[in-house]
């Protein structure tokens, strides 16, 4: 059961501004129903002005999708298109009293069928629909909006990604590419939010961690797959390690190096370098 | 506001009869049956009336019979024992319409290094019995096929599966938590070595259930500690939940006769709402399902919505549709049976239950139909 605020259940139960305009200046169309919510927006806008003179909708969705729909048609009205694009999902999912956290991508769908609505206005493409990779297949979200989201709502860890845009709650293949989408962002984005500084381990403390996360999470997986991993040795922040089995020799060891250093720089320490010997 | 609960195959009100026996143990009969001395010590003949009573429900012998803490255990500690006591082997075969207390635990001993078949239902939800016979092999160590599903009520061919298993020498596990209690069970009849019940599926209070092993059968015990149930699940019992269980199959036992008068008002609600609401479908093999079930899809509305515009209504009912999965995924039960995704997030699953009256079906049957009018017309794809 959800924690929905009682501005989410009014606008749940009483939508507003539900259905459409004929001959709407121009309509936004996101999500699909293969992905669970969809929302439709129409918006009647004043040529002279570039004013919202009236915004409408029509949602697929639960009834966080509903109440953020109906609120961002109450966020939008009367304000300038240019205005109205200032409008964030964070402004929506405040106007709501708040979201749970495993529905803000309700709020950011509100915000993707503006900005659709607005591009269809003006004759631009869609930012969604700009070419831009795509990383979740399941849901279709492309790397731009994993991007943008995480910039905007200053998301760092992947389960905020899916959170609130939905990738990789799927079928979970793309995880691994999002943690990496997310540290090259804040590798370059000066502006990234300060983490918490992690415990300092001793290097005791470090080496038993390091094999732990070895025989209980890397080495069941690589052994599923016929593979295997040996620990050589630990100097300093520097893991050796001996591809066993089927990875010793395998054209995707490279890879798979990777995300062992991954899963050891999340798990232990951000500064970890993990060698193959 | 009246709760009307159509919720029943996630939980069920306890009998007043099974709270009113489960009360004394509670507060004055509170000792250890394990005791040497009577206060405690006297309660083992209470927990095995409460064992006889289980065991007449499914028509098995009290000793077939070990007590468990819910239904997830005894799955667990089915599908564990056929692990443990055939360590040569490393296939388990399940369904991919499992409960998770067994799919999960299939997927976890994949992970180990096991090899775990999931058997296809079809269109309806019918279990593939030519996969299946073709997915036994030497390396088999125990099948697991639930008795009827959770989320459709179809109920599983398990006399034919047991057969099977029987003829080649494999073990054969039934997760009967949904049928148990529903439909009737007899283990001297159906060719199965053992089957999970749970307690609050049958009005007995949550933290009980029970794992029937067939005599003969070898049983690895999965929670291991003192000499409780003969050494084969320690722990201290449960006694004021066991007694109720007792209580409850009691119940349910005579309940079982009258299953008629459950399906009619489920067959009522279910044809009132397909008359009523716009572009509905009834998910599952309706020739073959639990008498108090049924699993309505509306299309191009989404679940969880439906769902919160009831409980207004004080309607409780539940979804498929990813949002009340909690996961971004609907239901895995009716995306085996390939439901069109249109459907899948609209799907509302209805169960009844003996307490379930004509007045509150009625209710439903008025309430119902115009939120799921509204949704579609609040829906893109509505008209």
């Amino acid at each position: 059961m959800w924690e929905y605020t009682d501005k989410v259940k009014d606008l749940f139960l009483n939508p507003r501004n539900v259905g459409e305009i004929e001959n709407a200046d121009a309509v936004g169309e996101v999500g699909s129903i293969a992905c669970g919510d969809a929302l439709k927006l129409f918006l009647s806008i004043d040529k002279e002005t570039g004013r919202i003179l009236d915004a409408k909708f029509q949602t697929f969705g639960c009834a966080s999708a509903i109440a953020s729909s109906s609120a961002l048609t109450e966020l939008i009205k009367g304000k300038t298109l240019d205005e109205a694009l200032t409008v964030t999902n964070r402004d929506i999912a405040e106007s709501l009293g708040g979201l749970p956290r495993e529905k803000m991508h309700c709020s950011v769908m509100g915000r993707e069928a503006l900005e659709a609505a607005i591009a269809n206005y003006r004759g631009e493409t869609p930012p969604a629909e700009t070419g831009s990779r795509v990383v979740c297949q399941c849901f279709d979200v492309t790397e731009d909006t994993i991007r943008k989201v995480a910039l905007e709502n200053r998301l760092t860890t992947v389960e905020e990604i899916t959170n609130f845009t939905k990738a990789g709650g799927g079928c979970g293949g793309c995880l691994p590419d999002i943690g990496e989408i997310l540290r090259d962002l804040w590798a370059t984005e000066p502006a990234a939010p300060a983490e918490p500084k992690p415990k300092k381990l001793t290097n005791l403390q470090k080496i038993a961690l390091i094999q732990e996360v070895i025989e209980t999470e890397i080495r069941p997986r690589l052994q599923a797959d016929g593979g295997d991993i040996e620990l050589v040795d630990i100097d300093g922040s520097r893991v050796i390690v001996g591809l066993r089995a089927m990875c010793a020799g395998c054209h995707m060891a490279g890879l798979t190096v990777e995300s062992i250093q991954a899963h050891l720089r999340e798990l232990v320490s951000p500064d970890i370098t993990v060698e193959a010997q | 506001m009246n709760t009307i609960y159509l919720d029943n195959n996630a939980t069920t009100r306890v009998a007043p009869e099974a709270l009113e026996a489960m009360l004394p143990f509670l507060r004055e009969n509170y000792g250890n049956p394990s005791s040497m001395h009577t206060f405690g010590g006297c309660l083992h003949r209470d927990v095995e009336a409460a064992r006889a009573k289980v065991a007449t429900l499914i028509n098995a012998e009290p000793d077939e019979i070990i007590f468990t803490s819910c239904g997830t255990e005894s799955d667990n500690a089915a599908v564990m024992s056929g692990i443990e006591t055939h360590q040569h082997k490393r296939h388990v075969i399940t369904t991919r319409v499992e409960h998770p207390a067994v799919l999960n635990f299939a997927r976890h001993l994949g992970r180990k290094g096991y090899r775990a078949t999931f058997i296809q239902v079809d269109a309806l939800g019918r279990f593939d019995m030519d996969a299946f016979t073709g997915s036994l092999d030497d390396d088999t160590a125990i099948v697991s096929v639930m008795h009827a599903n959770n989320e459709t009520g179809v109920i599983f061919p398990v006399e034919t599966i047991g057969a099977v298993c029987r003829e080649r020498g494999v073990l054969f596990h039934t997760d009967a938590v949904q049928a148990a209690g529903k439909i009737p069970v007899d283990v001297k009849k159906l060719p199965v070595d053992m089957m999970s019940i749970s307690g609050h599926k049958i009005h007995a209070p949550k933290g009980v259930g029970a794992l029937y092993v067939r005599k003969g059968v070898r049983f690895a015990p999965y929670i291991i500690g003192g000499h409780q149930e003969r050494g084969r699940r320690a722990g201290t019992e449960n006694v004021a939940g066991i007694v109720a269980f007792g209580k409850a199959c009691e119940l349910a036992a005579a309940h079982v006769g009258k299953a008629a008068s459950v399906a009619r008002l489920r067959d009522r609600l279910e044809t009132a709402l397909l008359a009523k609401c716009p572009s509905p479908r009834v998910n599952g093999d309706t020739a073959n399902r639990l008498p108090n079930t049924t699993n309505i899809s509306f299309e191009y509305i989404e679940g969880e919505a439906i769902l919160l515009r009831m409980n207004e209504f004080g309607i409780c009912a539940s979804s498929g549709s990813a949002c009340t999965s909690g996961s971004l995924e609907p239901s895995h039960v009716l995306r085996a049976m390939g439901i069109p995704f249109t459907a899948i997030h609209g799907s509302v699953r209805f169960s009844l239950s003996g307490y379930t009256t004509e007045e509150e079906i009625d209710r439903v049957i008025e309430i119902l139909p115009p939120i799921i009018r509204q949704l579609r017309e609040l829906s893109p794809y509505g008209r």
